[in-house]
């Protein structure tokens, strides 16, 4: 298990956390590798069928990054976040995933120390989970159907 | 024109969907006229034997009801998809598992000790549990293997048309059937049902703005007959259901279950109907949402009652 490198899924949202990735990175600060983020226009487009799809090909840990609440470009689109995220969490937990394995957290577009030390806290707690005990699914159902 | 012939087969399924086919009323006798059954356990005395000693492609239609359990299910979902030209996953235990499909929240040994050892009615001190195979005097006896976990028949074989619900209604049935008869065929793949759209929008009750502060069980609340069973903090899974049934439940004062499956172009059921859930709940305050939360005692088996073999994880990882 040491040499265990979790895969990491990080949505940020374009106006604030991946500004704040951003800044992290132009700021020379050290964020883990294992972090792959994917950018989308607010964090209120996260649909739960994102992060479902993200541990089911495989990711250890789905972090959700958004504006602080008040922030949101959309004024609310974070707040159906911050509501999702825990009822997800709740049914992860019932089909047998550890709900530590996705996590939401806010980054503004100037704490680039925040995204560097979330996502450092983040790699660790999913080293110390161990890998997800979802294998990589080849295919889903639906891609099967439609071809 | 040479008359159809039609097989029909229940797998892993309650036997609704074969009364399903029959609610058709009147109309079966347009069917008679039209069709031949080749193969139909439920209702007609033909064995296995006789379909496999018919030619391949011989059947032309199969509506096949019911989820894959058994290596049984496996096996006539594959000899019947050989034998037919086209193949409909009818109802939704074929299309997404449906209620057999809950059983993917535990594995077979779990599902083995609740029904053989602790279910309160149950006797069995030697802790006898189905055998694949015994040894009696008269020599060896076979039956299908369990398996541990449910597949949808798209998950089997190739399947052609999809007829959502539990069971279907009458008239999706009807439009399966008459497109079959008539010989005017939807795309491969299609779900075929009235509508392509969520059933809200075939809902006659009215709709104001959905804010929710506190979810109820049916049982917990007489709901207003006119007002919108969701905005009234009911379950109801009409949002991310696929309408074509007429909104019959709700009209009932009961919500919508959501077994008329997903919306075109949805995959996972569940998750769309969390993300629409979540996204009603009237607070921005970490804790008090939390408390909303804590009314809905069962997520994943209300978003997944009938879905939960054909979502992306499919089934509950059991440590």
């Amino acid at each position: 298990m040491d040499n265990f490198e979790p895969k990491i899924v990080a949505f940020c949202c374009n106006w604030c956390s991946y500004a704040g990735a951003d800044l992290a990175g132009t700021s020379r600060m050290q964020s883990p590798s294992a972090i792959r983020i994917i950018r989308v226009m607010c964090s209120g487009r996260v649909s739960p069928f994102f992060v479902l799809k993200a541990l089911s090909v495989g990711a250890d840990g789905v972090l959700v990054l958004g504006c602080h609440p008040g922030d949101c470009h959309y004024i609310e689109g974070n707040y159906k976040t911050m509501r999702r995220v825990p009822l997800l969490k709740k049914m992860l937990k019932q089909l047998g995933i550890e709900e530590e394995r996705v996590r939401l957290e806010w980054v503004s577009a100037s704490e680039g120390a925040k995204f560097a030390e979330v996502t450092s806290n983040f790699t660790q707690a999913i080293k110390n989970l161990g890998p997800s005990s979802l294998a990589p699914s080849k295919q889903n159902s639906q891609e099967a159907r439609h071809g | 024109m040479a008359k159809l012939k039609i097989a029909l087969y229940w797998a892993a399924s309650c036997g609704g969907c074969d009364i399903a086919t029959l609610a058709i009323g009147d109309k079966i006798l347009k069917l008679a006229e039209a069709a031949d059954i080749v193969f139909w356990p439920i209702g007609m005395d033909f064995k296995y034997a006789d379909v496999e000693k018919m030619p391949d492609q011989s059947i032309d239609v199969c509506l096949f009801n019911g989820a894959i359990r058994t290596s049984e299910n496996e096996h006539i979902a594959k000899l019947l998809r050989a034998k037919s030209k086209i193949m409909i996953a009818y109802g939704s235990c074929a299309y997404e598992g449906c209620i057999p499909g809950l059983s993917n929240f535990y594995n077979r040994q779990m599902t083995f000790d609740r029904v053989y050892i602790e279910t309160p009615s149950t006797d069995n001190p030697e802790k006898i549990f189905p055998q694949t195979k015994v040894k009696v005097p008269e020599g060896e006896l076979e039956i299908p293997e369990f398996y541990d976990t449910v597949k949808t028949l798209a998950q089997t074989v190739d399947v052609d048309y999809f007829v959502p619900g539990c069971p279907p209604e009458e008239k999706t049935t009807w439009l399966a059937l008459e497109a079959l008869i008539e010989g005017k065929l939807p795309p491969k793949g299609t779900v075929i049902s009235h509508s392509v759209k969520a059933l809200c929008d075939e809902c006659p009750r009215t709709r104001e703005e959905k804010k929710i502060k506190k979810f109820y069980r049916p049982y917990e609340i007489i709901p207003d007959p006119e007002k919108c069973l969701l905005e009234q903090g009911l379950l109801c899974y009409g949002i991310a259901t696929r309408g074509g049934c007429g909104a019959l439940c709700p009209q009932a004062n009961m919500p919508c279950t959501g077994c008329y499956g997903p919306v075109e172009g949805v995959v996972d059921q569940g998750a769309h109907f969390l993300s629409a859930l979540a996204s009603i709940i009237d607070s921005n305050d970490p804790e008090e949402i939390q408390r909303i939360i804590d009314d809905i005692p069962d997520p994943a088996g209300t978003f997944y009652r009938y879905s939960l073999p054909d979502s992306l994880l499919r089934r509950a990882r059991i440590k």
